[in-house]
């Protein structure tokens, strides 16, 4: 049971900060980043190889690096960073005491070990298998086992999530209903649930056809709950950056959401629907029918977009709100022109917002439809999508709220912020290039996860249009300006926690910042006019784009 | 304090969606139930009725 001396309480928020949960948002956030750096050089090392004039990498060192580029960016570094939004949404949150510590670090411990032993199988050269592992390809049995330890260290991590919110509950550290931002996370937990239960249902049966007591493994089966957790791993990711949006706008701004009651039905779609997007993957898949392709992606899945499009709109309607409270009225966009772009949490937040909706939402919907998405099925156009979701939406989102963490949980200043206010934009153009070229070439033709697509030494050659080279080096400048921002990142967090000067006293956030992301509350107005044309904007784009797909399609295949 | 005629409505009854939306195990089972019948089994059971190859 914790004692006050177990608390302090935060002077710039009021909230009351349990030491126990500050310590493992601390040690989850630290691990998370030296990961993200392992798979940011991966990523970089993947981009220049399919840089045709660099090809920097000889193929099995190729395939080994998107092997590890995948794991450590795209699940080790995101999952260890959620465990510390989930331990913030709750205990700091919610003014409560962490339910069960020593869980907490148990689960911290399980997920580094068996993320440094699926690291360990990778590096070693025999699992080369790439972040979907599909059978018959076999990797190391400590690939799978690393796996499987790393899922059940997240699992124990969402158990102390939920007992926080019961204890919270039981003790009455909050009133009414919980705030936003919590909700969030409370769908984030939930679908990581369902992603680390399905990764055990594929994962153990695979671990055991790896060591021999297994003969065989369904491929088509495989794919079926591999990508249960495979792609609902990334919806655990979407959750929580929408989550860590509403944070950073009500701290750096005070806004609070136009309509809590609308934000929470958007979350409530996720939590339906939004794992059902995996089948988007299987599209080409002869063995499912099309009932069962067409409920999951075209129905169910538009259903989740709606509660990103609701999103979509109440986030920078919050902002636009909260600046004309303070007097920012004129014209339609004098909230936007004078929001604090020279901060990195509310810029990182911005642009992942505009880039997660434009680039990730619209590319999304159209690989969700069955007959568009056969033009660009397992092309690059794939990761050129969720490029758009997950590195410019997620890690930029939590790349923006570091900004806020380092000051309030490790109570440092933030060094070097020259490189801070740059940082984001940096990361967030080198990204934008890496989705939008990546799109370019998959639209052309081009495949994922192929070494060379010269075919220098194949049987029978196959030559690209000269366009897809050009978007393969404006895709490596890309991935090269994305790992500067990568690499100042790394620089100004790691400075700022082993080197800032320490935090005495308030810092500078937002009026309110406290209750605006504390308590249950909307804005109460719905005077966003600035926001009703970036809306009208994105629908435009969003119409454009996807009916453009249908007229590729249609000159695809001709009707006479 | 209540004006005359009105009760303490803290009995007064809460609306469905607050009270599912409050109940964050409600929700819980709601987003594992419904991708398990919807995706997983469903999918499942459409695999395993294709005919093996002989």
């Amino acid at each position: 049971m914790a004692t006050a001396s177990d608390f302090r309480t935060c002077p710039t928020t009021g909230l009351k900060v349990h030491s126990a949960a500050e310590n493992l948002i601390k040690a989850n956030a630290v691990v998370a980043v030296v990961f993200l750096a392992i798979g940011g050089l991966f990523g970089l090392l993947a981009a220049l190889t399919r840089w045709q004039a660099v090809h920097i990498l000889p193929a099995d060192w190729f395939y080994l690096a998107l092997t590890a580029h995948g794991l450590d960016a795209l699940l080790v570094w995101i999952i260890f960073f959620e465990m510390a939004v989930l331990y913030f949404a709750s205990a700091i949150l919610l003014n409560s005491r962490l339910a069960a510590p020593k869980v907490g670090w148990a689960a911290f411990w399980l997920m580094l070990i068996g993320a440094l032993v699926v690291n360990v199988a990778v590096l070693q050269g025999g699992s080369s298998v790439m972040f979907t592992s599909y059978v018959p390809m076999k990797a190391a049995p400590h690939f799978y086992l690393g796996l499987i330890v790393f899922a059940v260290g997240a699992l124990l991590g969402c158990g102390v999530f939920f007992g926080t919110l019961v204890i919270a509950k039981e003790e009455k550290t909050y009133q009414g209903s919980i705030p936003l931002v919590t909700f969030g996370a409370v769908t984030a937990a939930v679908i990581a649930v369902f992603t680390i239960a399905s990764g055990a249902i594929i994962l153990i049966p695979t671990f055991l056809w790896s060591i021999g007591w297994i003969s065989n493994i369904d491929t088509l089966m495989y794919k079926l709950v591999w990508w249960a957790m495979g792609h609902s791993s990334q919806q655990i990711n979407v959750s929580a950056h929408v989550a860590v949006w509403y944070a950073i706008a009500a701290l750096v701004l005070g806004a609070k959401p136009i309509s809590e009651k609308i934000s929470r039905v958007a979350f409530l779609f996720y939590i339906l629907f939004l794992q059902l997007a995996s089948a988007h993957h299987l599209l080409a898949e002869p063995g499912l029918s099309s009932e069962w392709k067409i409920f999951n992606t075209s129905y169910a899945m538009y259903l989740a977009v709606l509660g990103s499009m609701i999103h979509g709109m109440t986030v920078p309607g919050s902002i636009e709100a909260a600046q004309r409270a303070k007097g920012y009225t004129k014209g339609i966009f004098e909230w936007l022109r004078k929001a604090p772009w020279g901060n990195p949490a509310f810029s990182g937040m911005f642009m992942s917002l505009v880039m997660f909706g434009f680039i990730g939402g619209i590319s999304g919907v159209v690989l969700g439809t069955e007959q568009i998405n056969v033009m660009m099925h397992n092309t690059l156009y794939v990761p050129g999508h969720f490029h758009g979701t997950v590195v410019a939406g997620t890690t930029l989102a939590f790349m923006a709220i570091t900004y806020l963490v380092v000051p309030l949980i490790f109570r440092r200043h933030i060094m070097f912020p020259g490189l801070a206010k740059i940082q984001p934009y940096l990361f967030g153009i080198g990204v934008l290039g890496l989705s939008v070229f990546m799109m370019g070439a998959g639209t052309l033709g081009v495949s994922r996860r192929h070494w060379d697509i010269s075919f220098a030494d194949a049987a029978l050659s196959f030559d690209y249009p000269p366009a897809a080279f050009l978007m393969m080096t404006l895709n490596g400048i890309s991935g090269i300006l994305a790992a500067l921002g990568g690499l100042a990142y790394i620089v100004v967090v790691v400075a700022s926690v082993l080197f800032g000067k320490r935090v005495e006293g308030k810092i500078e956030l937002g009026s309110g910042a406290g209750a605006a992301v504390a308590k249950y509350g909307s804005a109460g107005t719905l005077k966003i006019p600035g926001t009703a044309v970036l809306v009208a904007v994105f629908f435009t784009c969003f119409v454009l784009y996807y009916f453009v797909n249908w007229k590729y399609l249609s000159e695809l295949w001709p009707m006479k | 304090m209540a004006p005359p005629g009105k009760e303490d409505t803290n009995d007064e009854r809460i609306p469905f969606m607050q009270r599912l939306l409050d109940n964050p195990f409600l929700l819980l089972f709601l987003g594992v139930a419904m991708p398990a019948i919807l995706y997983l089994i469903w999918g499942i059971m459409e695999i395993i009725q294709i005919p093996v190859a002989r």
